[in-house]
């Protein structure tokens, strides 16, 4: 019987090595102490990483776009999600946590308590936000009305509801080296920020591998399946458009043939649409540069 | 045979015989949905004109922009309700995007075309003023339309 025994602790070591590996990771104070906060350019940060799009009501449009209630649901292969409530509300949201929260959440994808997130929230795009617009969003954030609807728990099945399994999914996929590398022009390297880590363009636009991890290289941005059953989520890389048509695209969301854009796209396009001019340039600069290696 | 021939062969049998279907199918579409086809169509190749000024593609002209403009106001002051017949949502018809979500909620359907109108109006103020004009009332029209297309058109 001994070698049964032997065999349990040998597994259980096994588990719990894996477990201590992949643990939630967080940040300290160091992170973000001495960092002035900026809520104007906070909500710039805000807006062009669309953080209302999700965390809105459904259907909410104009001023109540800042509610951020939560509600929402994400459909996923692994089940379906749901937003919770961000607001400033101390209870229903996060209206007491701290800027550190806030980088620990977005760059780690971890909880306060130190739990894991689940990648429906982009981390694995905010991950390239520097601490300086975690804490200008943070500031910016405090500002938004509180709403004390409860958060809406996630319809995932196992083994996806077991959050400790969501380290190794980070070992494997989470990254903090850009895609688009090398030597770049300033609008290029404004391009990438804007789509690469606000935007999180990739997380509909590029192909995902089994297990839930992007693609990269060539097929990056290439297209991909809607999870949500309906429609497509167009190919970036082989859409013959010109610079013009693109900016238009994301400011007024008409297409070249003057359709307009539709789906989740159309909420994008909503936030695009409040950047200054040349960040919608440098968006397009990006896209004109695509494919990657 | 070898396999290419056999599948031109397949090809030309199945073209023969779905040709005429799709055609069919196109022909049959209820003279409401072809209508209201035809009127999207209109306020796309309108906005055309517009759009290929606000890009640059063609020199700015204050009468041609002021001309579309217009359309696009009088395009949205038509009476729309016959366009709209219940039962031509995709649930029930083939050949439409328009989602049953659309007549369910008559009332926030009119406010989003009435949105278009007043995008339209502001546009017809704008084009014949200037370039600059033109271009700043782009976004307000596209967002009007998108809004309906976001709620009540299913997506490609
Ligand atoms: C694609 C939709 C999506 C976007 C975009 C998004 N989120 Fe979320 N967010 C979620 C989902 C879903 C969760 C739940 C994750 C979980 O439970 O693991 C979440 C969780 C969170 C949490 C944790 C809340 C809690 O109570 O623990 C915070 C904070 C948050 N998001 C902030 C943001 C901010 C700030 C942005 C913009 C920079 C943003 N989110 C953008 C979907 C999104
Ligand atoms: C939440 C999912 C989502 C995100 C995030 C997203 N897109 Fe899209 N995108 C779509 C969908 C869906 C469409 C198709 C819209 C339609 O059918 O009208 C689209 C269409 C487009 C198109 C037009 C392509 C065509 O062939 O019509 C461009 C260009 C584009 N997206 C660029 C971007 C950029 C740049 C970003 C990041 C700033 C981005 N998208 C983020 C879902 C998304
Ligand atoms: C009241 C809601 C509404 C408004 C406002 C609206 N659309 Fe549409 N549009 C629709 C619906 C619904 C469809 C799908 C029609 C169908 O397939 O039966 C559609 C289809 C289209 C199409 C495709 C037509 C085709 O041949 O299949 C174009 C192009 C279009 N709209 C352009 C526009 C433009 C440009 C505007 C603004 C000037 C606009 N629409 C305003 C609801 C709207």
């Amino acid at each position: 019987m001994r070698w049964i025994t032997t065999l349990v602790v040998l597994i259980a070591l096994v588990i719990g090595l894996g477990l201590w590996i992949t643990r939630p990771k967080a940040d300290g104070e160091a992170m973000v102490s001495g960092l002035t906060p900026d809520a104007a350019h906070g909500g710039v940060v805000f807006t062009a990483s669309g953080c209302a799009s999700c965390h809105m009501a459904e259907g909410a449009t104009g001023a109540d776009k800042l509610i951020l209630a939560g509600g929402q649901a994400f459909p996923s292969q692994f089940g379906t999600f749901h937003a919770p409530n961000i607001s400033s509300d101390p209870e229903a949201g996060i209206g007491d946590w701290s800027a550190l929260d806030m980088w620990n959440a977005l760059h780690n994808g971890t909880s306060p308590d130190g739990s894991h997130y689940y990648p429906v929230l982009p981390y694995a795009s905010y991950i390239h936000l520097e601490p300086q617009d975690v804490v200008d969003l943070h500031a910016y954030m405090t500002t938004l009305p509180a709403d004390d609807t409860p958060s809406k728990p996630h319809d995932v099945s196992f083994p996806f509801n077991i959050r400790a399994s969501l380290g190794g999914w980070k070992m494997l996929f989470l990254r903090e080296d850009w895609q688009m590398d090398g030597d770049l022009t300033p609008e290029l390297e404004r391009g990438r920020e804007l789509v690469e880590a606000m935007g999180h363009c990739a997380e509909c636009h590029t192909p995902r591998n089994a297990l839930g991890g992007l693609k990269s290289g060539s097929d990056w941005l290439s297209g991909a399946p809607n999870p949500a059953g309906r429609g497509t989520f167009p190919n970036l890389v082989e859409l013959n458009w010109s610079d013009a048509d693109l900016v238009e695209y994301f400011t007024s969301g008409f297409t070249p043939e003057f359709d307009s854009a539709g789906g989740h796209m159309a909420l994008v396009v909503e936030n695009l649409a409040q950047l200054p001019e040349e960040d919608r340039a440098a968006v397009a600069a990006y896209i004109q540069a695509l494919p990657l290696e | 045979m070898n396999a290419t021939r056999m599948l031109t062969a397949a090809a030309t049998v199945a073209t023969i015989i779905m040709g005429p279907a799709i055609a069919h199918a196109q022909e049959d579409l209820p003279p409401s949905v072809a209508a209201r086809k035809a009127q999207m169509s209109l306020y796309a190749f309108n906005l055309g004109q517009l759009g290929a000024m606000a890009k640059g593609e063609v020199d700015y002209d204050a009468d041609a922009a002021t001309a579309a403009a217009s359309n696009l106001v009088k395009l949205s002051s038509l009476a729309a309700g016959p366009m709209w017949v219940p039962g031509t949502d995709t649930e029930s018809i083939d050949g439409t995007r328009a989602l049953p979500a659309l007549w369910e909620n008559m009332a926030d359907v009119v406010e989003k075309a009435t949105a278009v109108n007043e995008a339209a109006v502001a546009m017809e103020a704008a084009a014949g003023e200037s370039l600059e004009g033109l271009q700043g009332a782009m976004a307000g029209l596209g967002q009007a339309c998108g809004s309906c297309h976001k709620a009540y058109r299913e997506p490609n």
